[in-house]
């Protein structure tokens, strides 16, 4: 009994040190010499200055911009405190929720139907992408904010539209930070 | 439901198939000290390993001796980690000067990646560490899967040795388990990981200045009403892709992140989800081929792989089929799946991501005891979330966790043996072994230790108020949501309909108990079965033997394991997830 109580305090502190530190720290330094950008969150820097990550999504209100979709991380995209809503599909909160979003976007654009993920909370709450579908249900309106014409804005779209990677996994998808960023250049503020 | 989304159901499907037999040969090696292609790299790493820990690699022990070691290294490297989260502030890698964890949860978290669960009271991003999460949640990572590996292995060698009164070298185990498996695979999986976007680094969480600055209603701690800018976004940093491999190798499935494999750094992109399910799988579907090689039937192996593989598509089929059709309660909403949208159920799902991706990863995380999720299964459709649910009440056995997953599937192979044996009025013979009473006790003690702790548990949850405080959703849901808290926690899964509020002392204490017992309660009838089957001599086969291969055992093996799940949890399965549903498609609202 005490000799496999000593094998076994010895081992613990043994494969701590193996696996606990040095395992993690040098595929930390690999990873900072191989993959530097990856390893340092993907970081978009303009101007010297860090104004986000592709990888994660952002608030965007005004109607200049795409949005993307609603957040229940903190007071929404906050990247230090992800979630999902968690609420059940029976959940009032839930589907009064929706109902509000829906009556929302039917004011925006009345003609075409109201893609799911853009009326719903995603499972991290920093999703940085939405549907193609999404997307284009929000063309009219930022069009019409930045006086410019819907066909130019759709190739704009079409650029930042990411197909299935490697043409099979996942689904197509538009990030709407690198969109939005893309569109001040393209499409400058004419007031 | 798409062509393209089965079409990735079916890739991944191939992909198990394909990696099963090469790995699972390559682990027989391992434990049957052969050579491999690493000796020249690890021997010399074991060796050292064992000299600094005293271990003599030649000692053989006896299954009470293997199960006692297995018990003091569980027990010491848990209280190791319990005070590593309780005096994180004043240990290094702590740049967010996160406080130390309170006694409750720090028990409940310990208990937790001891046992391999990795349930998550917390939000790790605003709690732990980076040092805590290195060498405490991850280092456990690698042992808890270890160790069930281990006493896998120890159950095969008790099938396959006659007359011996040992079963291997606990040590032994573990270590050539660290070093020649889950070394080399975390190793590769983690620059995988960091090439897709996975962050590893040490700093401390950055600061973006956003590009539209936007204000926000909300309450602050004391409930008024708060009106802010916000103007910048903080990052949440870590090194979180050497600790993403081991996650998913080890079934283990503790996030870095509280939102887990929906973080976009902790998966963030289809092909990296595409790789977390294949990790999730590789160790427990190779260790039916092990199976096979070492017990010198593998057809064995391979009909045991059938039996869990008809398990598995029934649950793909069932989630994508619930997730796809989406919440009928969501009016005005379009939820066709097309080239442009995934459609559906998107509450709580990723867009990259999708209907069919989250529907399969839910159904691999809840087979195998993993529990990460990439989706959050608490806003799942009512059947969508049956799926999960199920998984776990019936063992985890659909390739099931590192270890956990061969023998909670072999006890079921005892008793569909044992069975069969009553059927045809012979005694049960096991790939040569008779099967006595000894063994059906056990393996029967082994199968009750979860279904108890899962029901008395959540009764108890559902008629206290220190219970009912942490539903969140009310009418059927808020019933599963306990339920499924205390079966994730029997089953060691970990993953949870997380919107319970579970950070609070009754959670945290009974949770923890449920856990260790989950675990430890169970696998000591299966070390008790492995020691008595190794003392048995062997009988020669004979036209009376119940075939151990072909159809017909595969099919009485999912049999079993769906007969003795459904006695035992379709009342409770019926209050929560199909009355919910019965509720949801006649419009009802809670």
């Amino acid at each position: 009994m005490n000799k496999e109580l000593q094998i076994a305090i010895r081992f613990t502190l043994v494969t701590t040190v193996i696996f606990g530190l040095a395992y993690p720290l040098v595929i930390t330094g690999l990873s900072q010499w191989l993959f530097p950008h990856q390893a340092n969150g993907s970081l978009i820097i303009h101007d010297g200055r860090i104004i986000g990550s592709q990888l994660i999504g952002q608030t965007f209100s005004s109607n200049r911009y795409f949005h993307a979709r609603p957040s229940s991380a903190g007071d929404g995209y906050d990247a230090a405190n992800s979630s999902g809503s968690n609420l059940a599909p029976t959940n009032r909160t839930l589907v009064e929720r929706v109902q509000a979003e829906v009556a929302r976007l039917r004011a925006e654009n009345s003609n075409a139907p109201i893609p799911v993920d853009l009326v719903t909370a995603s499972g991290s709450g920093l999703d940085p992408e939405i549907s193609p579908a999404a997307a284009e249900f929000q063309v009219p309106r930022v069009a019409q904010a930045r006086h410019i014409s819907q066909e130019l804005l759709r190739a704009l779209v079409a650029k930042h539209t990411e197909a299935r990677q490697f043409g099979i996994f996942g689904e197509p998808r538009v990030n709407v930070l690198e969109l939005n960023l893309d569109l001040d250049p393209a499409f400058p503020a004419k007031n | 439901m798409t062509g393209m989304g089965w079409f990735q159901i079916f890739l991944y499907f191939v992909a198990v198939l394909a990696l099963t037999k090469p790995m699972g040969l390559y682990m027989a090696r391992v434990f049957q000290q052969e050579t491999t292609f690493l000796d020249f790299l690890l021997r010399p790493v074991e060796r050292l390993i064992y000299r600094l820990c005293a271990v003599d690699e030649r000692q053989e022990m006896h299954w009470k001796l293997y199960g006692r070691a297995m018990l003091l290294f569980s027990g010491v490297s848990m209280l190791l980690l319990y005070f590593i989260e309780r005096l994180q502030r004043w240990l290094p890698w702590n740049p967010e000067k996160l406080a130390n964890v309170a006694p409750d949860l720090a028990w409940n978290t310990a208990a937790s990646f001891t046992t391999n669960t990795n349930w998550q009271s917390y939000v790790p991003e605003t709690t732990m560490s980076y040092f805590t999460q290195m060498a405490g949640l991850a280092y456990h990572n690698f042992v808890s899967a270890a160790v069930g590996i281990a006493l896998a292995i120890a159950l095969v060698r008790g099938i396959a040795e006659r007359e011996t009164k040992t079963i291997g070298n606990f040590w032994v185990d573990i270590t050539r388990c660290l070093l020649w498996i889950l070394f080399p695979v975390c190793l590769i999986a983690s620059f995988v990981f960091v090439s897709q976007g996975v962050v590893q680094n040490l700093k401390p969480y950055v600061t973006a200045r956003l590009i539209e600055p936007h204000a926000v209603d909300s309450q602050d701690a004391d409930g008024r009403q708060v009106h802010k800018v916000i103007a910048e976004q903080r990052i949440a940093q870590g090194p979180v892709a050497s600790q993403e491999a081991i996650k998913m190798a080890g079934t283990n499935g503790g996030g870095f992140f509280n939102a887990n494999s929906a973080h976009p750094y902790e998966n963030p992109t289809p092909f990296s989800n595409f790789f977390q399910m294949l990790l999730i799988f590789l160790i427990p579907s190779g260790l039916t081929s092990t199976l096979g090689r070492m017990t010198g039937s593998p057809r064995h192996g391979w009909a045991v792989w059938t039996a869990m593989a008809l398990l598995f598509l029934a649950g793909v089929f069932a989630a994508y089929a619930a997730e796809s059709r989406g919440n009928p309660l969501l009016r005005g909403v379009d939820r066709q799946a097309s080239e442009q949208q995934a459609g559906g159920n998107m509450e709580g799902k990723e867009v990259r991501i999708g209907i069919a991706n989250s529907a399969l990863f839910t159904t691999v995380t809840t087979d195998a005891s993993c529990g990460a999720v990439n989706n959050m299964h608490d806003s799942l459709t009512p059947l969508g979330g049956l799926v999960p649910l199920v998984n776990i009440m019936l063992g985890e056995i659909v390739f099931g966790g590192v270890g956990s997953g061969l023998y909670g599937i072999l006890v079921f192979v005892v008793l569909s043996v044992f069975i069969a044996g009553l059927m045809v009025g012979r005694t049960p013979e096991y790939l040569g072994k008779k099967i006595e009473a000894y063994d059906v006790k056990m393996a029967v003690l082994s199968i009750l230790v979860s279904s108890l702790m899962i029901l008395i548990f959540a009764a108890i949850g559902v008629v206290t108020k220190s219970g009912t405080a942490g539903i969140t959703n009310p009418g059927p849901h808020g019933f599963s949501q306990i339920l499924y808290a205390y079966t994730s926690a029997a089953g060691n899964n970990g993953s949870a309909f997380a919107g319970i509020n579970a950070n609070t002392l009754w959670y945290n204490a009974s949770m923890g108990v449920v856990m260790l017992a989950g675990r430890f309660l169970a696998v000591i009838p299966i070390l008790a079965i492995a020691g008595n089957l190794a003392s048995k001599k062997t009988v020669p086969e004979s036209l009376g033997t119940f075939p151990m291969t072909g159809p017909l055992f595969s099919v009485l093996l999912v049999s079993v394991i769906l007969i003795v799940g459904a006695l035992t949890f379709f009342p409770a399965l019926s209050l929560g997830p199909i009355l919910e549903h019965l509720r949801m498609v006649s419009g009802k609202v809670f």
